[in-house]
């Protein structure tokens, strides 16, 4: 469990749930709006993922902003690049980034990309895009610190779409081989992806089935439930195995107009009055609002 | 029971060199890790799974996984050597580009079976693009040695490198040119015979038939300098701009297409720093086939005969640019 991370202004919440879902609204409020300011991007695997992001960052992980260097730390991988407000939302959150520079996204020299560059922002770990690599580089991760004796687990979250890669199953096939005890998959299963949904695209199921047929630990769950996502991340820090949490999620979660709708996966540039109208869905406050849209 | 012959670990080719130079030096270097694809045997790291078991990491028959894995223990400290057939690597390179170059990680790639040297197995396994395929990627270096006395030095000297490498090996046989006094430097050419009517610069396995070419070329009293250019990238500008100016014409050979690779690389330095006329030697933007690498040279045009002629040609056209120049 991370003790470090505290969040600069959640004076209200109180237990660890819903701190994680005060997290998480702020996460889905400041990537729409870092969204809206650069006027184009993914939102809907950004919503999707939202709770996912602040159980990892706000309670799973031993990550901390001061702590970025430290060998042990344990290490994060996106290998859905393309959720990169997600995860520059909950690391200006958590204190990994300024909540004000990251809202300044896609732009020319800023360090927040549309996908994640380890260059610009040290604390994202690798840099990530194109899909299917993340996993490869988390199992790399998880191999080399066995290797030094260091202790310190990996986490990779990928989209449900970029299971389609072959990569993604040659890195499953070796991550079980290698025992990769220390890895922990989390796949944002919202159904959808660029064009349409999977069965559409390329049908995934029975996709417990098949990662349990590669040697992995499989869990699904409700990706948006914080207590079940926490149970499962704990969970998957205890097996032999490497873990997959196979987490239902819904599209564009949070935003009623975005919700499991396909054409909200991105690229898109929203309006004035989407953005306004989304963070009011999310429950914003007069002083949210301004915060992240009127800069 | 009798086991089969195995092709696979001749003594005297690249692949062997660098295999047993890795072994050798690992003691040195303990951060280096060695990835495997399911080819050791043929790579030469076979040494190495032997001599250091705990360093080797198989990662099967599935080389993007491999690749950007490379990339994940570099993040966490070590030094990863990727090793597999450059034809193997091309599927890799995008994995090569993002987990490895964008991410400016401290891995290496070593490529055995580059070119026409693979001979047997035919065009699907002659990487003839490899070395301008990695040449694109920004701050990737690359580097193609042409003997095993080089081998075992440039061996050393990627380990010692901070950075991203592409370095060929090679599959058949390769005779001995360089003897214990040589050296290599990244990013350094060598005038390995001299000579002053023109300069041959050669790489890999075509260093060797460049020489040949220079004594061919002498009887007809043509005095040929031979450079042999390891690191295609970063190219020896310096020196490519030196011989341009000394010698007034160029022939670049090399086991790979015309395109993109060494004879590239020469030609954009020429371009924009010292123009004269440039033959090209290699492949000529077709596939290769199943043959002895010998062979394989002659067909495709690559042999000791080809680069001379190459000479010759650029000669003529060096003659034709001054005749203008006068007028
Ligand atoms: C290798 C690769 N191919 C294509 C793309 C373009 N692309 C970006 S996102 C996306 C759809 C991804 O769907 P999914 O993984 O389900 O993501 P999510 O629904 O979580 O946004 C595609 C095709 C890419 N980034 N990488
Ligand atoms: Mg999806």
């Amino acid at each position: 469990m991370n003790m470090h991370a505290q969040p600069a202004n959640d004076t209200a919440a109180t237990n660890l749930e819903d701190r994680l879902a005060e997290a998480a609204r702020f996460v889905r409020m400041h990537a729409i709006a870092s969204i809206y300011h650069a006027g184009s991007g993914h939102p809907g695997g950004a919503m999707s993922s939202a709770d996912l992001f602040a159980c990892l960052y706000g309670a799973e992980m031993n990550v901390w902003p001061r702590g970025i260097a430290d060998p042990t730390r344990d290490r994060f991988v996106l290998s859905k690049g393309h959720a990169a407000p997600a995860l520059y939302a909950v690391g200006a959150y958590y204190g990994f980034c300024d909540r004000k520079e990251s809202l300044n996204l896609r732009k020319l020299h800023s360090p927040f990309q549309g996908h994640p560059h380890v260059l610009d922002l040290p604390w994202v770990e690798t840099s990530t895009g194109s899909l299917g690599q993340g996993i490869s580089v988390a199992i790399g991760m998880a191999i080399g610190l066995r290797l030094q004796n260091n202790p310190a687990r990996v986490y990779t979250m990928l989209g449900d779409g970029e299971l389609q890669e072959g990569e993604v199953w040659e890195a499953a096939m070796s991550a079980a081989h290698h025992k990769l005890g220390t890895l922990t998959a989390v796949i944002d299963y919202n159904k959808l992806q660029s064009d349409a949904s999977n069965d559409v695209i390329m049908r995934l199921e029975p996709l417990a089935d098949k990662w349990r047929a590669f040697g992995w630990d499989v869990q699904e769950i409700d990706g948006h439930d914080i207590a079940a996502i926490l149970v499962a991340l704990r969970h998957a820090g205890e097996t032999a195995e490497p873990s997959v949490i196979i987490a239902h999620t819904i599209k564009g979660k949070g935003v009623p107009y975005m919700e499991n709708i396909p054409t909200w996966h991105g690229s898109v540039k929203f309006t004035r009055q989407q953005a306004d109208e989304a963070l009011a869905a999310l429950g914003a406050s007069a002083d949210e609002m301004k915060e992240l849209l009127d800069v | 029971m009798s086991s089969p012959a195995l092709i696979a670990s001749n003594g005297d080719s690249l692949r062997e060199a660098f295999g047993k130079a890795l072994s050798a030096m690992a003691d040195e270097f303990p951060k280096l890790v060695v990835l495997d694809a399911d080819i050791a045997g043929g790579t030469g790291v076979h040494h190495f799974r032997k001599s250091h078991p705990g360093r080797f990491v198989q990662f099967g028959i599935a080389e993007q996984n491999m690749m950007a894995a490379a990339g994940g223990m570099a993040a966490v400290g070590l030094m990863p050597v990727v090793t597999t057939f450059a034809v193997f690597c091309l599927r890799a390179i995008e994995q090569a580009r993002l987990s490895l170059c964008y991410a400016r990680r401290n891995a290496k790639i070593v490529a055995s079976h580059p070119g026409l040297d693979v001979g047997p197995d035919g065009g699907s396994a002659q990487a003839l693009e490899d070395l301008a395929c990695f040449r694109a990627i920004p701050g990737m270096t690359v580097i193609s040695p042409a003997d095993a006395t080089e081998m075992a030095l440039a061996t050393r000297a990627i380990l010692e490198f901070d950075g991203p490498v592409y370095m060929r090996t090679g599959r058949s046989p390769s005779p001995r040119l360089f003897g214990d006094d040589h050296v290599f430097r990244i990013g350094k050419g060598q005038i390995i015979r001299q000579g002053d009517d023109l300069t041959i610069i050669a790489c890999g396995a075509e260093v060797a038939r460049a020489l040949a070419a220079a004594d061919l070329l002498l009887r007809d009293g043509i005095q040929a300098r031979v450079v042999n250019m390891a690191t295609i990238k970063p190219i020896d500008a310096e020196l490519v701009a030196r011989c341009a100016r000394e010698t007034g014409a160029i022939v670049t050979a090399e086991d790979h297409n015309i395109h993109g690779g060494l004879g590239g690389a020469v030609a954009e330095t020429l371009a924009a720093t010292t123009p004269c006329p440039v033959e090209f030697v290699g492949v000529k933007d077709v596939f290769g086939a199943s043959g002895e690498p010998e062979e394989l040279a002659h067909h495709y045009e690559i042999a000791a005969p080809h680069i001379a002629a190459a000479a010759k040609r650029v000669l003529k056209r060096r003659r034709a640019d001054a005749r203008v120049k006068i007028k």
